[in-house]
C-alpha cells in the first residue's frame, strides 16, 4: 500500500509537538499509518469512532477538560459531521483541529470518491471554516502549528486537507 | 413517571459530577430545579451529548460524568453506544429518558414506541451494565448504585411524554459553555 509512512510520521510528530493528547479517528486508506502510530503511542488516547460526527462531541468534551485534540477523518466523514460542526462547534465556540484526507481530487482513481472531492472545498467555504493544505513535507509542521494556534485563538473549527501529493507514494 | 420527578430525586446527587444534557425538555427541566456551574446543556447537535460525556470521561479519569440523554437523541447516534462500550470509562453514567416521543417538536412518536428496545441495543453494544427503570424510587436507586459502582452504566428511564411550556431560558448557550469549562478548570487547580 503506497501510503507514505514517512510523511504520516511527519504529520504525527507535528501533532505531538502541538501537545495533542487525544486523537479521534475513523479508518480510511490514507490514514492507516497515522492511526497505527497513535495506537502504538502510550501517551496518546486514540478514540476509534463508529461515525465521524461523534468526534466533534468527544473533542468538545476533551476541550472542556483542558485536553488538546485532533480529529482524523476522510472528507466524506467531514461531510457526515456538518451538523455537529455547526450546531456544536460553531454554536458553542469550540476549537477543532480537523485533519481531513482529501479524496476525490487530482489523481483519484476510485470513482466513488469523486463527488465528495468536488464539494469539499465549497462546503468548507460555505461554513466559513478556515482551511489550508498539507501538501509538501517542508510545510507540514508549520501548517499544523498555525492551524492549532488559529483554532484556539478563534475558538472555532479549522481544517487541514491532506493531499495525495503528501500522502501517496507511487 | 415524570422526567422532572426523576431529576428532582437525583438533584442532590448531581452536585459534584459534571453533567451534560441534551436539548429541549431535559435541559429546561434541569434548569428549572436550579442551574449549577457543573451543568452543560447541549441545546442542539442531537446525539452528541453522550459523545461529549465520553470525551470528558476519557480526559478526566477521576471525575464522575453524568449524561442526561433522550430516546430521540440516542436514536440519531446509536453508534455512540458501541464507542462508549469500546472504551467503557468507569466514571461515565449514561441516563436515557425514554418518552417514546420527539416531544420538543410536537410529540411525534419515536421507534421506542413501536418496539425498539434501547436497553437491548445498549446491552448488545457491549455496555457492561444496563437497566430499565419505571418508577422514581427505582430510578433514584439505580443512579445511586451506578455512582457507587465501577463500570460504565446506561439507565433507560421510561417517562411520560410531557415537558415544560417553554424550552428557552435566560442562560445563553455561550455563557453556559464558558461557565462550565471555567468550573472544570477550577477543579483542576490544586
Amino acid at each position: 500500500m503506497p501510503v507514505s509512512l514517512r510523511n504520516s510520521s511527519l504529520i504525527y510528530e507535528a501533532l505531538k509537538e502541538c501537545n495533542i493528547q487525544l486523537l479521534s479517528a475513523l479508518p480510511e486508506t490514507w490514514l492507516v499509518h497515522l492511526i497505527r502510530l497513535a495506537d502504538q503511542d502510550p501517551e496518546m488516547t486514540l478514540v476509534r469512532l463508529a461515525k465521524e460526527e461523534e468526534g466533534i462531541g468527544i473533542s468538545a468534551g476533551a476541550h472542556f477538560a483542558g485536553v488538546k485534540t485532533a480529529l482524523l477523518m476522510q472528507n466524506h466523514g467531514f461531510l457526515a459531521s456538518i451538523n455537529g460542526i455547526v450546531s456544536f462547534a460553531h454554536l458553542y465556540k469550540i476549537p477543532l483541529l480537523m485533519l481531513i484526507s482529501y479524496r476525490g481530487s487530482w489523481g483519484e482513481r476510485d470513482p466513488w470518491q469523486t463527488q465528495g472531492g468536488n464539494v469539499t472545498e465549497p462546503v468548507l467555504r460555505a461554513l466559513s471554516i478556515p482551511y489550508s493544505f498539507l501538501d509538501t513535507t517542508e510545510t507540514v509542521r508549520k501548517r499544523i502549528r498555525q492551524a492549532q494556534t488559529l483554532a484556539e485563538s478563534s475558538l472555532q473549527p479549522v481544517a487541514l486537507l491532506l493531499t495525495r501529493d503528501l500522502m501517496w507514494e507511487e | 413517571m415524570l422526567r422532572v420527578d426523576c431529576l428532582r430525586s437525583i438533584y442532590s446527587e448531581l452536585e459534584k459530577p459534571l453533567v451534560v444534557t441534551i436539548m429541549g425538555a431535559v435541559a429546561a427541566e434541569l434548569q428549572s430545579l436550579g442551574h449549577r456551574p457543573n451543568f452543560f446543556y447541549l441545546q442542539h447537535a442531537m446525539g452528541l451529548a453522550s459523545s461529549t460525556g465520553l470525551g470528558l470521561a476519557l480526559s478526566l479519569a477521576d471525575q464522575k460524568i453524568v449524561v442526561l440523554d433522550g430516546d430521540g437523541s440516542l436514536l440519531m447516534n446509536l453508534g455512540t453506544l458501541s464507542t462508549m462500550a469500546r472504551y467503557r470509562p468507569k466514571n461515565l453514567l449514561h441516563i436515557v429518558f425514554d418518552n417514546e416521543s420527539l416531544l420538543s417538536v410536537g410529540g411525534f412518536p419515536t421507534a421506542t414506541g413501536t418496539g425498539t428496545d434501547l436497553e437491548g441495543i445498549a446491552r448488545a453494544s457491549g455496555v457492561p451494565k444496563v437497566m430499565t427503570v419505571r418508577s422514581v424510587a427505582n430510578f433514584k436507586t439505580a443512579v445511586i448504585d451506578a455512582g457507587l459502582g465501577s463500570e460504565l452504566t446506561t439507565i433507560i428511564a421510561k417517562v411520560e411524554p410531557t415537558g415544560p411550556v417553554t424550552y428557552v431560558t435566560s442562560l445563553s448557550l455561550v455563557e453556559n459553555r464558558f461557565q462550565f469549562s471555567r468550573h472544570i478548570e477550577s477543579l483542576r487547580k490544586p
